[in-house]
Order: C-alpha cells, then structure tokens, then sequence
C-alpha cells in the first residue's frame, strides 16, 4: 500500500458517492470511484491508486483490478497529458476516421496506442462514442470534437499543447458538482 | 416431482433441478459433458456452452419448444419437459462448435502438458469435436506470471470457466485472483505477482478441467497413467483428510481431492494434506480408486481394480443436489 | 411534419433548464400522478399506449411493468439505461443534453407507477460531459420538490441518481449493465431469473430506456389511448432515429412511425438525400447489430410496397430480406462505399466489445475480426467467405446474452446480400485499393 490519497474535495466527493448506494452496497461506487482516481493521480491507474480505492469500499485489491481491467475508459499505464481518443466504427470510418488516425500519427510521429516523447499526447483509438452524426470525431478529456477536418485537428490539438494542461474524464467542476 | 424425457428417456425428479442434474441421474449416456459447470460450486456453470441442450417441449402446461439450445447446468426442469441432447442434430452440431472455439487457442501442447491424461478437454475433443482445425492463426498467448509456489498457471490453457474463481471465492477466505480483462484478452491472473497462499488454494488445481492450473509439486513428475491412484485418509484439522493418493511404486507423486464419476471434486481438501503429506505413513489407504473405465488412467494397469468395496461403475450414487446449487 | 412528443420543445431556447421547462409543461406528468393516481392506473395507462422498449429490443413497455414482482418489505428499482452505446445510435445522448428534464420527469413518474423509492440512471462514462448537465437537472428537480422526501406532499419519496459507466458496450445488456452498477465486471447474467424478479442488489428491478422513459410524461398526461393513436399498428408513437453516415442531413430525428424509409432518406425534412448526389448502397437501419440491406430491399418490401419506418415494416421479409428498426441508428452507405471493410470495422467492434464469458462469443467474434482483417489486407480466399458464414451461425442463438447473435447477424447479411462482393474482394486483392470507400480525404480539407 503506499501513502497516495484523495485530496479533501475529491474524498468528500467520493463520500457523496458511497452515499448513493443502499447500505452494505458500497462496492457500487467502484467505477464512480476509479474515475475519482484517474482524476487525481495523472490520468491512469497505478496499483496503488486501486489499492487505495479498494481500501475506501472495504473491498479486495483484485476486485478492483477485475473492474478496472474490463471498461475501456481505464488506463492501467502511464498516458500522455491529453489522450485523444478517435473513434473509428463504422459511421465515423465512413467519413473519414481512418484519415484523421493517420493525420494524427503523421503530425506527432506516433502510432496508436503511443505517447509522443515530450508526454504531451496519447494516441488511442476507440470503438463508437455516440457522435455518429457528426463524424468524424475525437474525445480529448471529456470534451467530443465533431465534424473533424484535418485544419480543426490541428488548432485543437495545437491548443491542447499550448495551453499544456492534463486534460481527463473529471474536471473539477464535475467533481465539486458531486 | 417432475417428470422429464432426455434422449426418451424417461425419469422423475424433484421440482427446481437442472436438466444436466436430472441427465446425469439417468445416467453417463444422456449426461451432457460439461466443462465450467461443478457441482459442488455455486453459481458455476452457463459459461463455456458445452452443455446445451435442445428443449422440443418446455413443459406439459407449455408445450411450445425453447426457441434457443439452452445451458442444461443452468435450465430447470418443467413438468412434462422434452429434451434432446445426443438425439439432437443441433445439439451435435452446437457443441462440435463449442469445441472448436475452445481449441481455437488452445496451445494442443498435450504432449508435454501435465493434465494429460485427466484433462476434461481431450475427452471432450475427442468425443464431440472434429478431428480438423480450420484455423492457422497465431495463437493467443499471454505473459507469463507466478501465482505462487505451488499452483503453475498456464493461462494458454485456460478456458476460462471460473471454476478457480469460484473456488477462491467460496472455499478460501479472501480471494487474490480473478478474471482480469477483457473478452479473448480475459485471463485468470493475480493481476500482480502475486502469491495465492490460503489453506484451500490448492483446490483450485482440482476444479481446473485443462491443465492451466497444475500442481508444481507433481510437476513433470510423471505421466498420470503410470501412476496408480489409491483412496486414503487421514485425521485432519482442516479438512476431511478424505484424500485420492497417487502412486508410482512406493512413492506418493501427488495427493489431490477424490472426485465423482463426473470429474468433479467431492470433498475440497487442505494445502496440508495435499502438498505436506506425501508419505505413505501419513495416510490410512482404503483401496483402489474407481476409475472410469475409459479412462487412460486405467488402461496400464489396475487388475486388482475391485478391491474393496466391489466398486461398480453403475454403483454410483446418483448425484446429491446441493443446496442453493445453482441462481 | 410529423407529431413530435419528445422533441416538440427542443427549438425553445433555454429548455435546458428547469425554469423554461417547466413553463412548457415541464412535470405535469408528475403532478397529474402523484396527486390524481393509482399506480396501477398508470400501468395500465402505459400498457394500453403500446409503448415498446426503445432500447433496441422493442418489448412492450407495460408488460415489462406488469412483470415487476412486488414481494413485501423488499426494495424495487428503476434502472435507466443510458449506456447508448450501438454503433449508429446517439439519440439519447441528444436528448439528454438538449432536454435532460424530460429524462428526469420521466423517472419520476415511472418510478411512482412501480413503487420505486430509489432509481439511477446508468449513463455512459463517454458521456462525462452529459453528466453535468443530468446533474444539474437531478439538482433542480430536488430544489422545486419533485425529488426527495414527500413530492407534493404526497408522501412518496423517490431518490434519483446518477451512475457513470466506464467504457463498455455489454453493459447496454440489461443484466451486465446491474453488475456494472453493482462494481463488478459487465459480464451479462445467466437468465431467469429476470431482473423483474432479481435484479439490482437481488431486488426486483425494471430496466429501460432513456427514450422509453422519456415517453412516459405525454403517456401519463394525455392517456395512453393518445399516444397508441400515433404511429401505425403495433408500432405506436414517435421514434428517435440517428441519422448518419453518406447522407446531406445527420442528426437525430423524431419521426412518427409509419413514415416511408424513402421519405426518410430523400426527403429534406430529414436526411435530405445521398450526400455529393451519389446513388444509396446499403442501409443498416436500427444500429450496427440489425441486418444490413441493399437499396432495393431497405426501400420496398418483399410483397413491392413502399417500406415504412416501424418494426413491423423493417422486419418484413424476415432475415432473407428483411432487418429491424432495433435503436434507430440509421446509417447510410453511398455506392462507393466498401461493405467488406463496413463489415470489417463491425467485426472489430464486437471483437473488442464482448465481455469474454462464454467461449462462443470470446472465440468467435475474435476470429471473425481476423479473418476480415485477413481479407482486407489482401490475403482473403473464397474458403474464408464460406468460415465468415459459419462461424457466425455457430455463434448465434448460441451465448449468454444477445451479444452473441448481434455480432452474428451483420456478418450474415453482408454476406447474404453481398457475397459478389465478397468474392469480387478476394479474388482482387489488387482492386481493393481503387474501389476504397469514399473518399473522405477530400470532404475533410473542404470542410
């Protein structure tokens, strides 16, 4: 186990969503929670941050991996400060998801699946996100950008560098929203 | 009391048993194999298909047939209720697919693997797969970890039936491993390195039906079938001590729980008995073990099979319903 | 233009909010309930507006209702499933973000109807920034008293939560969607027992739809009668469809039920048309899982008469020539358009989706996924066309949950109403590259 923790606003959120369960169901908070973590300690997983998260609902460590391991919104290495996510089934491929994936591999130099060497970006492609309508499409953090173009790309993720902050699920308005 | 038909045969059995439990009360011919489902596991089974069964009637009030196979682990029985398992040619057809899937990638290193012999995936390839593979694929590997000093775990091998899952959930008293990831990436892992280490853990060899999940005590030690199982017991604290030894000569290779005509555990026992006590002198021996007469583990040796208790295969109890057995 | 219950107030602006919303009508539902009615009434009310799961499956709502046990002292939920997540299909999410108080309202009054005292609303982890805005409504529904201890004084109470999944298409399966709330892993349940019986935490629990339950407030204040008389037969009411893909208009679009596929499609009230005036390929009509149908078939029915959009006319002809109207994510493919590599990335998409429990749908969705991709890379054979169909009736009717046959029936279509092409494709690997799908290169710099 080792000393990492929840700041005091993001333990008090955490508490908010153990509170939603009936009594003696806490470990439904599991997923609320490992969002929490990911939050807080860099965008991804490590062993103790689902050890410690494990350790608030009481609940074994492997129970945690269990979950963590299944959804596809955890990431259980190190990422970039942004993640991009670009989906690519069969709505956005037909406008053009394909394109936009090597748009992004050839600007950074990076495959899918890699983080560019300064550990600004991680390159992640994903299955559909619900913005079928507006494809093609990418989520940076929690935010979707549709009706992609190669130019839009760009000055979105030319932003995201400049602006040089780590971009995750939760913000702190959400978390504060609890 | 319902009265059920398998492959026409006709049996009464209590309301709330599953079909698979009113098979194996006729008997081994209408009995569907299984490979997650374990008698003594709650829970258990519904997982790897190989039990599916075509229902024709679904019960005497509703005599419409079931529109799908279903698991017969996990299908009560109706009054009135039809079923084909070896009659149906969609039955047939179902579980040679079954198999298929399960061997997709399987690493069929049987040569050298240790359940040889004993594995409930041989007999099931062998009786109910197809002697052909339409695959030439790479197949799936994982990286290797330690699960602790005396279980192996060959994930390649596994097929996924949650048994060990189950077993650490039910019999020890915190589980540490578990199914981590996701679809064909699922695997049974400790997640970290990570010792099992409970007085029952090693239960968890028992309930595997491959060889994913070995004792690394017995390990490479021999072939199963030039060793001679015997039943024994013993005073323990823990568990029954109600043991199956496994000899070669006079020498106790491996001790592990006794099981049922099914292949499934009857009594779990403790690391103890099992990884502790490998000297003649520990146990009282009983006899022989019955052993199915199929199986590969009797056909080297075994003249003196009867001894002692006149042992029939047909002699086999029929199967105890546990309680809260299946949800 | 069609009637529209869900969207009628979506061009008012500020209906995000409660203030706006409630000056249109917003939670009469609820009074009308709470304070006028049984919730036996209401049951009924539903039961009789022939409301069908808009989830995908289409199982009469009431029904669904009527089935929930009621054992004494034992707790009973309501589930909404907003884990929107079938490739084609992004009409929650719209409703959702645009008027999130209709989805709330909607709980409310169901919840009364079944005795809920405690519901959640399971939203998709995707959907994060959804969650403010739900968050937000949730908040103001408790402010103005429609939550919480004793609404309107009735002495009902009803809380009313939010639950955020994390990334995982099974968890849109009813049961893998409670063992996701319960903290476990997506993995669907072996059925029976139903969640009517045992769901959440083992209590008796309904499951339904955003949509669904977004249809609930009209129901409850214009009786059920009123809502079974739009649409057509068995296919009562609006339905939200996700338009997308090579068309001039996508967006989601409530339609009355009964409107022609090809109204659907030319007409400028909705798709406005084949997107650059190319000609329609193939439909897939009811999100990625339905059969996908070639133009002649997505347009007329079997028996030459125009095809509407409802389940009953979608369905038409069966699986030979037939498909469903299952979500309502409508995606349309030009005559340029690759259905080898369409399939590809459906094949790729259950392959990543499936939970892993049964070995059918683990090992076969996988195998699928390779040998496509086999195909696409040029390595493709005729055999690998006759395995595809195989594989794919060996999987269906053959797992634990309705994964298994969704990831079947694209794969069986394609290649019934496609073999051509698919044999075209891998006798000419070399082709593969002129005929690629349209060319969205271009689109894109001219967007």
């Amino acid at each position: 186990m080792s000393d990492i923790k929840f700041s005091e606003d993001t333990l008090a959120a955490a508490n908010k969503i153990i509170a939603r369960y009936p009594e003696g169901k806490h470990k439904s908070a599991l997923i609320p929670l490992l969002h929490l973590a990911q939050a807080e300690f860099d965008g991804w997983l490590s062993l103790a941050a689902m050890d410690y998260v494990a350790s608030l609902l009481n609940i074994q460590s492997i129970e945690a991996y269990e979950v963590a391991s299944f959804y596809s919104m955890f990431n259980l290495n190190p990422v970039g400060k942004c993640l991009i996510e670009v989906c690519r089934t069969s709505s956005c491929w037909l406008r053009g998801a394909n394109e936009i994936i090597e748009h992004i591999e050839k600007k950074y130099g990076i495959k899918e699946g890699e983080t560019t060497a300064d550990g600004m970006f991680t390159l992640k492609t994903v299955e559909c996100l619900g913005s079928c309508g507006t494809a093609p499409m990418m989520m940076v953090g929690a935010q979707f950008h549709e009706n992609l173009s190669y130019e839009k790309v760009d000055s979105i993720l030319e932003n995201c560098q400049s602006d040089n902050k780590r971009k995750t699920y939760l913000d702190k308005v959400v978390i504060n929203q609890y | 009391m319902a009265k059920v038909t398998i492959d026409g045969r006709v049996i009464e059995v209590p309301d709330g048993i599953t079909i698979l439990q009113a098979a194996r009360m006729i008997g081994p011919e209408v009995a569907p194999p299984t490979m997650c489902y374990h008698s003594k596991l709650k829970t258990s089974g519904g997982y790897c298909r190989t039990c599916l069964v075509e229902v024709t009637k679904s019960s005497e009030k509703d005599p419409r047939p079931m529109p799908k196979l279903v698991a017969s682990c996990r299908t009560d029985v109706m009054d009135g209720m039809e079923v084909g398992n070896l009659s149906s040619p969609k039955v047939i057809e179902a579980r040679k697919s079954v198999v298929e899937f399960l061997l997709l990638n399987h690493p069929l290193d049987c040569p050298i693997c240790d359940q040889a012999g004993e594995c409930h995936l041989q007999d099931l390839s062998y009786e109910h797969g197809s002697s052909k593979t339409r695959t030439d694929f790479e197949r799936r590997t994982f990286e290797k970890i330690s699960i602790g000093e005396k279980i192996q775990l060959h994930m390649t091998r596994c097929i996924l039936c949650y048994r060990c899952v189950k077993v650490a959930e039910q019999i020890t008293d915190g589980r540490v491993h578990g199914v981590i990831n996701r679809g064909d990436h699922s695997e049974i892992s400790t997640y970290i390195e990570q010792a099992i280490d409970n007085d029952f853990s090693g239960n968890m060899i028992d309930v595997c039906p491959v060889g994913a999940l070995t004792d690394k005590t017995f390990r490479f030690k021999s072939r199963v079938w030039f060793t001679k199982p015997v039943l024994a017991h013993r005073n323990c604290e823990k568990c029954s001590g109600n043991v199956n030894l496994w000899f070669k000569g006079d020498e106790v290779l491996r001790v592990t729980g006794r099981k049922d005509q099914w292949g499934e555990v009857e009594e779990f026992i403790c690391n103890t008995c099992r990884y502790d006590k490998k000297a003649t002198s520990d146990w009282t021996v009983e006899g022989p073990s019955p052993v199915n007469r199929h199986s590969v583990i009797s056909a080297n040796h075994y003249e003196v099979f009867t001894k002692p208790t006149e042992f029939k295969l047909n002699d086999v109890k029929p199967l105890s319903i546990q309680e809260g057995d299946k949800s | 233009m069609g009637k529209k219950i869900l969207l009628a107030h979506d061009h008012v602006p500020g209906i995000q909010g409660y203030e706006v919303y409630r000056q249109n009508g917003g939670y009469a539902s609820v009074e009308k309930a709470v304070k006028s009615m049984s919730a036996e009434a209401l049951v009924e009310e539903v039961k009789k507006s022939g409301l069908r799961g808009r989830g995908g499956a289409g199982f009469p709502t009431g029904n669904k209702w009527n089935f929930l046990a009621k054992p004494e002292g034992v707790a009973r939920y309501l589930v909404c499933n907003a884990d929107e997540s079938e490739p084609g299909t992004f009409k929650d999410r719209y409703l959702m973000s645009r008027i999130p108080h209709i989805l709330v309202e909607g709980m409310i009054t169901s919840s009364f109807a079944l005795g809920v005292n405690t519901a959640y609303i399971y939203i998709r982890g995707e959907y994060y920034y959804i969650v403010s805005i739900l968050e937000k409504a949730i908040e103001e529904a408790y402010a103005n008293g429609w939550l919480g201890k004793n609404i309107l004084g009735s002495g009902y109470n009803l809380d009313l939560y939010l639950h955020v999944g994390a990334g995982a298409y099974i968890c849109g399966e009813e049961t893998a969607l409670l063992e996701s709330l319960e903290g476990k892993r997506g993995n669907p349940r072996i059925k029976p027992p139903f969640p009517a019986i045992a769901g959440l935490y083992g209590c008796p629990t309904v499951v339904n739809n955003v949509e669904t339950l977004a249809a609930v407030p009209f129901i409850v204040n214009n009786g059920g009668e009123a809502y079974a008389q739009i649409g057509i037969g068995k296919s009562a009411g609006t339905k939200l469809i996700s338009a997308s893909g090579h068309i001039n208009k996508p967006g989601v679009y409530e339609i009355e039920m009964g409107i022609t596929v090809e109204d659907f499609i030319y007409s400028d009230e909705y798709c406005g048309g084949i997107l650059n005036g190319k000609k329609l390929k193939a439909v897939v009509a009811g999100g990625s899982s339905v059969p996908i149908l070639p133009a002649d078939k997505i347009l007329t029915t079997p028996s030459g008469e125009k095809r509407l959009m409802s389940y009953e006319s979608l369905a038409d002809g069966g699986f030979a020539s037939g498909t469903m109207l299952g979500s309502g994510g409508f995606i349309v493919m030009d005559e340029t358009t690759s259905i080898v590599e369409n399939l590809f990335t459906f094949a790729r998409f259950y392959h990543h989706e499936s939970c892993g429990q049964c070995s059918p749908c683990r090992e076969g969705t996988a195998w699928m996924e390779k040998i496509l991709h086999k195909m696409i890379d040029g390595h493709g054979t005729i055999e690998d066309v006759d395995l595809l169909w195989e594989i794919q009736a060996k999987i269906e009717g053959n797992t634990i949950c309705p994964l298994g046959d969704a990831a079947a029936w694209p794969v069986a279509s394609a290649i019934r109403h496609f073999r051509s092409e698919f044999e075209e494709y891998v006798r000419n690997p070399n082709s593969i590259k002129v005929v690629r799908h349209y060319d969205s290169t271009q689109n894109l710099v001219n967007a």
